[in-house]
C-alpha cells in the first residue's frame, strides 16, 4: 500500500499555527495592557539573591556542554538513518536485516569509541 | 478539501487547541490535589467547590501581574523566548488520532486534526524547536541561574531525543508506518504495542519524563541550587506561557505514549458491544482520554515520589544505559520479526519496494 501525502495534509497545520500564533499574541499584548506598571531600577535589575550582580552573566560554561550538543548531532543524522529502514523492514527481508547489523555495529563502535575517549564524563 | 471539510477542520483544530488548555490548566489544581494526597494535606479548596474554581482564579492573577523584563535582558529574546515554548507545545497535537471517526449525514469525519504519513518525525521536530524556547528565554534573561538552567534543559533535552528516536524505530518495524493513525489502528481491541515491545515503552516513558522536564529529571529548573532554573527572571504571563507549555507537553506526550503503546481509542471487546458506529467513536474518544488521564496521574505520581537526578548521573543514565538499551530492542525486534515472518531466504527484489 502506497500512501503519498499531499501537501492539503499539511493545510490543517497551518491553521493550527495561526490559532497558535494570534492566542500568545493576544495573551502577550493582554498581560501588557492588563498589568501594573511600577517600574524602579532595582526591581528591573538582574536577580541574583538579593545581592548587586557580580560581573557578566554569560559566562563562559563546561567544554561537555558542546561536546554533548556535537555528539548529538552526529548521532541523531544516524538515528535518521534507521526510519527509512525500519518502515520497510519486513519488505526489505534478509538484506535490510544484514546491511542494518553492519550499520548498527558501526554506530556501536563509534559509541564505545566516544565514552572510552571520556567524551561523557561529568566530573 | 471542500469548503465543508474546512469547516470542520478549523472547527477541530479549536477544539483541540481549547481541550489542551483545558486539559493543561486543570493539570495545574489536579497536580496540587495529588500533591495534596500524597502529602497528607488538603490541597487548594477555597476557590470554588472543592478549589475547582483555583486554576481559574490563577489564570487570572497571572494576566494581572506586572510584566518585568530586567533592563539587562535582550528585550526581543526575552518575550520570543516563552512563545516559542508555548506555540510548540501547542502544535504538537495536530497528528495525534483523538478517536476514529464520526459519520454525519452520510459523510465520515475523521477525528484527527490532519494524518499526515510521517506523524511520528513530525512529533519530533516539533518537539526539538521546543528546546529553542527555553534556551532562548534563559539567555536572553542575562542572569546565571537562568543560563545554568537554559544550558541543563537543552543538553538533557537533545540527550534523551536520541533515546526516545531509537526506542521508537523498533515499533515502527513492527507496524511499518510512521503514520500515528496507521499505528494506532494496528493495535485493534487489546492487541496493544506495550505487550510486544514492553522495552521500548519503558525507554519511551523515561524519555518522556526527561522532555518534558519533570521530577526526576526537572534539573532545569531545580529550585534549590537554580533558584528558578531559566524562567527564574519570568513574571506575569511569560511565566505562565512556560509553566503551561509543561503541562500541555505532558498531557502531548501522554498522548503520544497512549497512541503509540496503549492502542490510541482502542479497548478490548469494542466490536461484542454492538454500538452503532458513532457511539463506539465517541466511547473510544471517552477511552482514550481516560488512558491519557491516567498517564498525567502517573507523571504527578512519579513526581511526588522520586527524588531528583545528579546531572552527571542523569547524562549517565541517558547516553549509557538508555542509548545501549535502544539498540538492544532494536536487534532483538530485528530477529524477532525475522523469526516471525519467516524472512531467513528472502532475496531482495527493488520491485517490491516502495518508489
Amino acid at each position: 500500500m502506497v500512501i503519498l501525502s499531499v501537501p492539503a495534509d499539511y493545510f490543517p497545520i497551518a491553521i493550527m499555527f495561526v490559532v497558535a500564533i494570534g492566542f500568545v499574541l493576544t495573551t502577550i499584548f493582554a498581560t501588557h495592557l492588563l498589568g501594573p506598571k511600577r517600574k524602579s531600577d532595582v526591581k528591573l535589575d538582574t536577580f541574583e539573591c538579593g545581592i548587586e550582580p557580580q560581573g557578566n552573566s554569560r559566562i563562559p560554561f563546561s567544554i561537555k556542554y558542546l561536546l554533548v550538543a556535537i555528539l548529538f548531532v552526529l548521532f541523531d543524522v544516524e538515528v535518521i538513518f534507521m526510519y527509512p529502514w525500519a518502515v520497510n523492514f519486513l519488505k526489505l527481508g534478509l538484506f535490510g536485516f544484514l546491511e542494518m547489523i553492519v550499520f548498527i555495529c558501526l554506530f556501536m563502535l563509534g559509541f564505545f569509541y566516544i565514552i572510552k575517549k571520556g567524551a561523557l564524563k561529568w566530573e | 478539501m471542500e469548503l465543508n471539510d474546512l469547516i470542520f477542520k478549523i472547527i477541530f483544530v479549536i477544539a483541540v487547541f481549547a481541550v489542551s488548555l483545558l486539559v493543561a490548566m486543570y493539570s495545574t489544581y489536579a497536580e496540587r490535589k495529588v500533591a495534596a494526597f500524597f502529602q497528607d494535606r488538603l490541597g487548594p479548596n477555597r476557590a470554588g467547590p472543592f478549589g475547582m474554581l483555583q486554576p481559574l482564579a490563577d489564570g487570572i492573577k497571572m494576566f494581572m501581574k506586572e510584566e518585568i523584563i530586567p533592563t539587562n535582558a535582550d528585550k526581543v529574546l526575552f518575550v520570543l523566548g516563552p512563545s516559542l515554548a508555548m506555540m510548540t507545545a501547542c502544535m504538537t497535537g495536530v497528528v495525534i488520532p483523538w478517536g476514529s471517526s464520526l459519520i454525519i449525514d452520510g459523510k465520515e469525519y475523521v477525528m484527527q486534526i490532519t494524518d499526515v504519513n510521517i506523524g511520528i518525525l513530525y512529533v519530533f521536530g516539533v518537539v526539538s524547536v521546543g528546546v529553542y524556547g527555553i534556551m532562548i528565554g534563559g539567555w536572553a534573561s542575562n542572569n546565571k541561574f537562568s543560563l545554568l538552567g537554559a544550558l541543563r534543559a537543552s543538553s538533557q533535552m537533545i540527550s534523551y531525543e536520541l533515546a526516545m528516536g531509537m526506542s521508537i524505530v523498533a515499533l515502527v518495524m513492527m507496524t511499518g508506518t510512521l503514520s500515528v493513525r496507521e499505528i494506532v489502528e494496528s493495535q485493534p481491541g487489546g492487541h496493544w504495542n506495550v505487550f510486544v515491545q514492553p522495552l521500548g515503552f519503558l525507554l519511551f516513558l523515561i524519555c518522556a519524563f526527561a522532555e518534558t522536564n519533570r521530577t526526576p529529571f526537572d534539573l532545569p529548573e531545580c529550585e534549590t541550587e537554580l533558584v528558578g532554573g531559566y524562567h527564574t527572571e519570568y513574571s506575569s504571563m511569560k511565566l505562565g506561557f512556560y509553566l503551561f507549555a509543561e503541562y500541555i507537553n505532558m498531557f502531548i506526550s501522554s498522548a503520544i505514549i497512549v497512541c503509540l503503546f496503549f492502542g490510541g481509542y482502542n479497548f478490548p471487546f469494542i466490536s461484542e458491544l454492538g454500538l452503532s458506529h458513532n457511539m463506539a467513536a465517541i466511547l473510544g474518544t471517552v477511552i482514550f482520554f481516560a488512558k491519557v488521564f491516567f498517564f498525567i496521574f502517573f507523571f504527578m505520581w512519579i513526581r511526588w515520589t522520586i527524588p531528583r537526578f545528579r546531572y552527571d548521573q542523569l547524562m549517565r543514565v541517558g547516553w549509557k544505559v538508555l542509548i545501549p538499551l535502544a539498540v538492544v530492542n532494536i536487534v532483538l525486534t530485528a530477529i524477532y520479526l525475522m523469526w516471525k515472518h519467516d524472512l531467513w531466504n528472502t532475496t531482495l527484489h527493488v520491485s517490491q519496494l516502495n518508489p
